[in-house]
């Protein structure tokens, strides 16, 4: 069904939901890449001003996606609550944006409305927010996840220890967490891109995070960033396996060119809820997005990358994670240019996914072929930190030598923790006390040589 | 206002060796530089960079930044290759200069019209086991670094039995620009050898990426990886190894993709580091955009 709006005298028509949710969005290469994108400035606020007025109900009866067609829809209609959806259910987009930022939306409102609220009107909602918009909300949104620590709590920061290496090497790798545990990160997750796929070479990583958690007692999980169907042979094979990672995209047919779907994301968290391995609480997947995923399968349906990505997040919910992060600047210029709009993206997938109920991070980082640098990087690191994103990554000196990408660093966890008060998951926090590795207000202590933190850390993984 | 004062003649040096004393907390652990290139003990300013590092990063950001516009000398590498014994041919993408490149992709993944048509004509009737391409990607610099070895060592690897068609050079390309190359010229599996994405420590980083009965339209899940070839890397003869245990699994299960999964390290006992990824995020390509 066709949707107008007329402006100055000039009669805009979008052919359908998707194309207005498309031409609504602020620009972005992946947009233009796909033929979707308003073709002007002035398309653009009409497609909005469009947007605004329509009702959210719309969106319950208009699938941008056919629901016979995609999992993903049938996930989304099936799984929605009109009970929680009623406080809102008679307003139009632009009034939901008014609702959001008034002081009717509290922390307990928004909780509450998590089940009523679909992808679709959370990407729609954002495309009419400024960025201060996407970061005072989603700022009221709580998401608290539980594994072997708190993650989310309000006033904390969790940050994932990152420490690649191009070839697995277990002393590199070692070396790297030492780093970082010095620096006082990796409260989220030890998390390894393994570069290997060998299925006994992951093996050797699951133990070895294993064992480095187990000896030192600390309050954290690890997690090997594999195919979701390497880990479920991993875990038959008797693997200690904390977090099951899977990269998801928000249509079937996306997910399918990742080699995954609903059903095989179900075995595997259950797989993992056998080993029963969580000291707290059961949250164990841990899931990337990323926007132009979809667009790069060729699998978006002519949906906008933006509202493609909320999508994801209606996959991601559906399995309770401990931690899922857009990686936002990691695709590439063909899907989002340059810092700005790497920023903006950070920020939407932030709120989306926030809205939504997501103890959502984000992966803060651009590649070599981006026109961004470390000042834009810097830019969305302090904006989600005021927002209260729930977790960073953490890499030494914030260049992955394995991924070939720059991330954020420890130093950049410190940097947000000062510059904005917030502290560490609350277990994690208490080990580095005993470890005398912070102070009672969590700052980082200086180290001597002879600091008792540092011998441990040694004796555990690198011999002299 | 604060004056500095002079560091007294004793001072021990700084973590950066020019900073003010006191002014920078070094990390007793530079030592561990020793089991990996990364970024390790860089010492805090407060809570952040002392301004050395910030200088060194600055630089190797610059040079990753060039690293991407560097055209590739194709004929160079054609005549080198020659000069090894191979046959060659030139392929270009849709793409026709690094700018469009860059900005769309889906240029990248097809031919240019006149390059799928001198391919067709200059097909066999017979195609080939396995056919090489080498495409530029984000990093000519990889490919004037690794592709001559590397090829060199796949050739000596050479299974009995299996045929291996002539080594296309590919510009302006993509992971998926072999599907259609590989379509072209009858091959049963394609290779691309592709210059991924530079980094910051590594801009000269070679791909591989391994896909069975190609055509247009194969997904990432449907190819095999390995990544990270260059001599501080996965070395080329390693590589080479790597890919023949793929190949022939390949042609075994009649597939390439998450099905096929790499259990090469326990088929070859004594075999180095392995790397093989699906499909996967660090090349040039289509890219998934997860950190694989």
């Amino acid at each position: 069904m066709p949707y107008r709006h007329t402006l100055d005298h000039r009669n805009w028509v979008f052919a359908d939901l998707r194309e207005v949710l498309a031409k609504a969005s602020p620009a972005r290469s992946g947009d233009q890449l796909a033929g979707l994108a308003a073709e002007s400035a002035v398309e653009r606020m009409a497609a909005r001003m469009c947007l605004a007025e329509l009702p959210l109900a719309r969106f319950l009866e208009e699938a941008l996606i056919p629901y016979e067609d995609d999992e993903v829809t049938r996930l989304i209609i099936d799984g929605h609550d009109p009970a929680a959806f009623a406080p809102v259910a008679h307003l139009t987009v632009g009034d939901f944006r008014d609702w959001l930022l008034s002081d009717h939306a509290d922390e307990a409102a928004l909780a509450a409305l998590r089940p009523g609220i679909t992808p679709e009107m959370a990407a729609a909602v954002s495309k009419l927010m400024r960025n201060q918009d996407l970061v005072r909300v989603a700022q009221k949104c709580r998401v608290i996840t539980r594994f072997r620590n708190t993650i989310g709590l309000p006033g904390r920061l969790s940050v994932r220890l990152q420490p690649n290496h191009p070839t697995d090497d277990a002393r590199g790798i070692a070396a790297a967490i030492v780093d970082g545990l010095l620096y006082g990160a990796g409260d989220a997750v030890i998390g390894i891109n393994p570069a290997s796929d060998s299925l006994p070479a992951l093996t050797r990583l699951v133990r070895m995070l294993d064992e480095i958690i187990d000896r030192l007692a600390l309050p954290t999980q690890s997690c090997v960033l594999t195919h979701v169907t390497n880990t479920v042979q991993m875990i038959e094979q008797g693997a200690p396996v904390d977090l099951v990672f899977q990269s998801v995209a928000g249509t079937q047919a996306a997910n399918a060119a990742f080699g995954i779907s609903l059903a095989t994301l179900r075995e595997a968290r259950e797989a993992a809820l056998s080993l029963k391995r969580g000291s707290l609480g059961d949250n164990l997947m841990y899931f990337e997005t990323g926007q132009g995923s979809a667009l790069s399968a060729d699998a978006h349906h002519g949906v906008d990358q933006q509202t493609c990505e909320a999508r994801a997040y209606a996959v991601a919910r559906e399995f309770k994670p401990l931690l899922t992060n857009t990686v936002v600047g990691f695709i590439g210029p063909e899907y989002l240019y340059d810092g700005k709009q790497i920023l903006r993206a950070g920020l939407e997938d932030h709120f989306c996914g926030k809205l939504l109920g997501l103890p959502l991070g984000c992966d803060v980082c651009y590649t070599n072929h981006a026109e961004a640098d470390q000042d834009d990087m810097d830019s969305l690191l302090t904006l989600l930190g005021v927002a209260g994103i729930n977790f960073i990554m953490g890499v030494p000196g914030a260049d992955d030598i394995m991924l070939n990408y720059q991330s954020t660093s420890f130093h950049d966890g410190l940097y947000l923790r000062q510059a904005l008060g917030l502290r560490r998951a609350p277990e994690f926090e208490d080990w580095l006390q005993r470890m005398q590795l912070v102070d009672e207000a969590g700052h980082a202590l200086p180290l001597s040589p002879a600091h008792p933190a540092l011998g441990t850390l040694r004796r555990l993984a690198l011999p002299a | 206002m604060k004056k500095r004062t002079p560091p007294p003649a004793d001072a021990a040096p700084s973590a950066a060796g020019t900073a003010a004393p006191g002014a920078i907390d070094a990390d007793p652990w530079t030592d561990l530089r020793r089991y990996t290139a990364a970024r390790l003990a860089l010492g805090r300013a407060g809570a952040s960079l002392p301004t050395a590092e910030v200088l060194r990063f600055g630089l190797a950001h610059a040079k990753a930044r060039d690293a991407v516009h560097l055209a590739l000398d194709a004929g160079a590498l054609q005549a080198a290759l020659a000069a090894d014994g191979c046959a060659t041919l030139r392929a270009h993408s849709a793409a026709a200069d690094r700018g469009s490149y860059l900005a769309r992709p889906d240029l990248g993944r097809k031919l240019a019209a006149d390059s799928a048509a001198a391919l067709r004509a200059q097909a066999g009737p017979a195609g080939c086991d396995l056919l090489l391409v080498i495409g530029d990607g984000l990093s000519s610099l990889a490919v004037e670094r690794n592709a001559r070895a590397l090829v060199a060592e796949i050739r000596r690897g050479l299974p009995a039995g299996w045929t291996l068609g002539p080594v296309v050079v590919a510009t302006q390309a993509r992971v998926a620009l072999a599907d259609e190359i590989g379509q072209a010229l009858g091959a049963r599996l394609v290779a691309m050898l592709i210059g991924e994405r530079p980094g910051l420590s590594s801009p000269d980083s070679l791909g591989l990426y391994l896909t069975w009965a190609p055509r247009p339209g194969r997904s990432d899940a449907q190819r095999n990886c390995i990544s990270n070839i260059r001599p501080e890397g996965l070395g080329h003869a390693e590589a080479a190894r790597r890919l023949w245990w793929l190949c022939l699994e390949a042609r075994r299960l009649g597939l390439t993709g998450v099905a096929l999964k790499d259990n090469s390290e326990g088929a070859l006992p004594g075999a180095g580091t392995p790397l093989a990824l699906p499909a996967a995020a660090s090349a040039p390509d289509t890219g998934t955009q997860d950190k694989p």
